[in-house]
């Protein structure tokens, strides 16, 4: 018994170690006081790298930008995947089924396919590149996780509780605030969550929409091309990472959390 | 003349190909207890959906108090409905729950709480306000739905199968109380039901559908001790259908009928003499149900018809058992036939054989 369970355990670790170790490395790197090259152990290590990243300017910009284009992208997710998944739900019609297949698509979609798919569209339709072509890119896939939430949420609402709130004098609009919304939520703010950390850590995409703008992770990749300060783009990951994971443990607790509730 | 509360007036629903209510007309009548009885797929619960406004009618109009709703939304009529999964807001209280219609219409808080209170003891829930959904057995959540409706005063509250979730002794409390709480309001209560007992025993008066058809309205009485056909007779209640060849050699007139099983006497011996306004018949006892406080035996008069006989368990009954395969006479009141229409009969489900 005892025995088995060691072997398991080592492997189980193994694994965790090896997923965890590069990001672990670039955690201890973002405190080095070296400059450009990589010695084990660091020398020393120091704090200098935090300020130096949050003063410069090349990073704030990029960082406001991603930030405004992940929050961008959530909004308009949220609205085009509630509302496509509302009418998949509410209604039978000739290619429902297409439906739900069309709007998932994306995600299922290489990111270059969509980048460059993307890219001549835009292209042919003559549209500068802009902060919007790089939120229209972003929103593909969060709107299929949007949709994907929302509508795994909506299938186990009862469509009863509509007709009771329509029956009780409520109008469209009452109805969906006090009813179809609450029982939504946490979906919304799951997906939301989700879909705000992918726009976040979005590359390849953004890659082919982004003209000369940069965002975070586009900068950081840009930066290893020149390895001076490398300890800064070590610090602007780290903070890609912790972005991008607490969104997503919330996510995964606020779903798993209603799990039970919703009956 | 006064209006109904309802109306349905020739109504006609198609789904597709499929004819779900095939030109019903009805009048119900205030503060009348009316339900609509009949089996799974026989368009009462559409006819309920109709007067609700989920569902409008492919042909036909409906009326409440005598104003064409036909292209009414639901919450512009005023009728409240009880939904067989009660539909309660799960992440309301059941406070909220009940105070939702007002809260829609514009009642202020301060205003609503009361008015709660009251709905809430009129179903017997007082104390229970700020439980959710979720806390509460099926026959609460039930009182819920109840109130929920209730509370708005419609002038018309439709359920659909309301009791149809419980177990069966609550289902009898709930008839009970269900009926006395209509009673007290006044307030015009259509009731979809399946169950042919809790039709009989709540309704005012009922109507049994049939494949989207009206088969019979009328009280309950008159439905179950004069059923119109075969099907009805079948539905409401258990029921002998004596076919044309047999009736003539019993009646003199070839015509089918059907007899209750209760209306008919069962003697091991000799029946009284048999005269001008009695039915007399032989056959073999092939089944004895033993049920408490009464037995019931399926006797084999010919060899086509076997008849239902249900007899009291004045005297213990433990030896009965020993009627099977007794040759017994079988005797009832030639005003206990009830002759059925030739038409409908053709296209009946039910009757018993």
């Amino acid at each position: 018994m005892k025995r088995r369970h060691l072997g398991l355990r080592l492997s189980t670790w193994a694994v965790l170690l090896f997923l965890h170790i590069p990001i672990a490395i670039v955690g201890l790197y973002a405190f080095t006081t070296e400059s450009s090259a990589f010695t084990f152990p660091p020398p020393g290590l120091t704090l200098e790298w935090f300020g130096i990243a949050w003063d410069n300017g090349d990073v704030r910009g990029a960082l406001s930008l991603s930030l405004r284009v992940a929050a961008t992208a959530t909004v308009i997710a949220l609205i085009l995947g509630t509302m496509a998944a509302a009418a998949v739900w509410r209604r039978r019609f000739f290619g429902r089924e297409a439906v739900s297949l069309f709007v998932v698509l994306p995600i299922a979609l290489p990111g270059i396919v969509t980048g460059i798919a993307l890219r001549s569209a835009i292209s042919l339709g003559r549209i500068p590149f802009s902060f919007w072509t790089i939120v229209i890119g972003h929103a593909t896939f969060a709107v299929a996780i949007a949709y994907n939430n929302v509508a795994a949420r909506m299938r186990r609402t009862s469509h009863s509780l509509l007709e009771a709130s329509a029956d009780l004098g409520a109008n469209g609009w009452q109805t969906f605030r006090h009813v179809l919304l609450p029982q939504i939520r946490p979906a919304l703010i799951a997906g939301g969550m989700l879909a705000f950390a992918l726009s976040f850590d979005e590359i390849i995409v953004t890659t082919f929409t982004a003209g000369n703008q940069q965002t975070l992770p586009i900068w950081i990749f840009s930066s290893l091309v020149r390895p001076r300060q490398r300890p800064i783009t070590n610090v602007v990951a780290l903070f890609v990472v912790a972005l991008t994971i607490i969104p997503i443990v919330l996510a995964t607790r606020l779903t798993r959390n209603t799990e039970g509730t919703s009956g | 003349m006064t209006t109904s509360a309802v109306t349905l007036a020739d109504v006609t629903k198609r789904f597709g190909d499929v004819v779900a209510v095939d030109g019903v007309s009805l009048d119900i009548a205030h503060g009348e207890f009316f339900s609509l009885l009949g089996p799974s797929g026989s368009g009462k619960t559409t006819c309920l959906r109709m007067i609700a406004g989920f569902e409008a009618p492919t042909e036909g109009r409906v009326l409440l108090h005598g104003e064409d709703v036909t292209g009414l939304a639901p919450y512009q009529r005023n009728v409240n409905t009880v939904f067989q999964d009660y539909a309660l807001f799960p992440h309301m209280t059941v406070h909220e729950n009940v105070g939702y219609g007002l809260k829609v219409r514009g009642v202020s808080k301060t205003d609503r709480s009361p008015r709660i209170d009251e709905a809430l003891d009129l179903v017997h829930l007082g104390g229970f306000g700020d439980r959710k959904p979720g806390q509460l057995s099926g026959g609460q959540r039930q009182r819920v739905a109840l109130a929920r409706a209730l509370i708005n005063r419609p002038r018309v509250i439709l359920l659909d199968e309301p009791l149809g979730a419980l177990d069966l002794k609550l289902r009898h409390a709930m008839q009970i109380e269900l009926k006395s709480i209509q009673r007290d309001v006044g307030i015009t209560f259509v009731y979809v039901t399946h169950d042919q007992e809790e039709a009989l025993n709540m309704s005012d008066r009922l109507a049994v559908f049939n494949l989207g058809r009206i088969e019979q309205i009328g009280p309950p009485q008159s439905v179950y001790e004069a059923p119109r056909n075969e099907f009805v007779a079948g539905f409401v209640g258990v029921s002998n259908v004596v076919h044309a060849g047999l009736a003539e050699a019993l009646t003199g007139r070839a015509a089918p009928f059907t007899v209750r099983p209760e209306k008919i006497s069962l003697y091991v011996a000799d029946a009284p003499p048999a005269d001008v306004s009695t039915c007399d018949v032989s056959g073999t006892v092939v089944d004895v149900i033993y049920l408490g406080m009464f037995t019931r035996y399926a006797v084999e008069v010919a060899h086509d018809t076997t008849l239902e006989v249900v007899r009291q368990n004045v005297e213990a009954p433990s030896q009965d058992r020993g009627l099977f395969g007794a040759t017994v006479n079988l005797q009832w009141d030639r005003d206990a036939c009830r002759y059925l229409s030739e038409g409908s009969a053709e296209n009946n489900q039910g009757g018993t054989q």
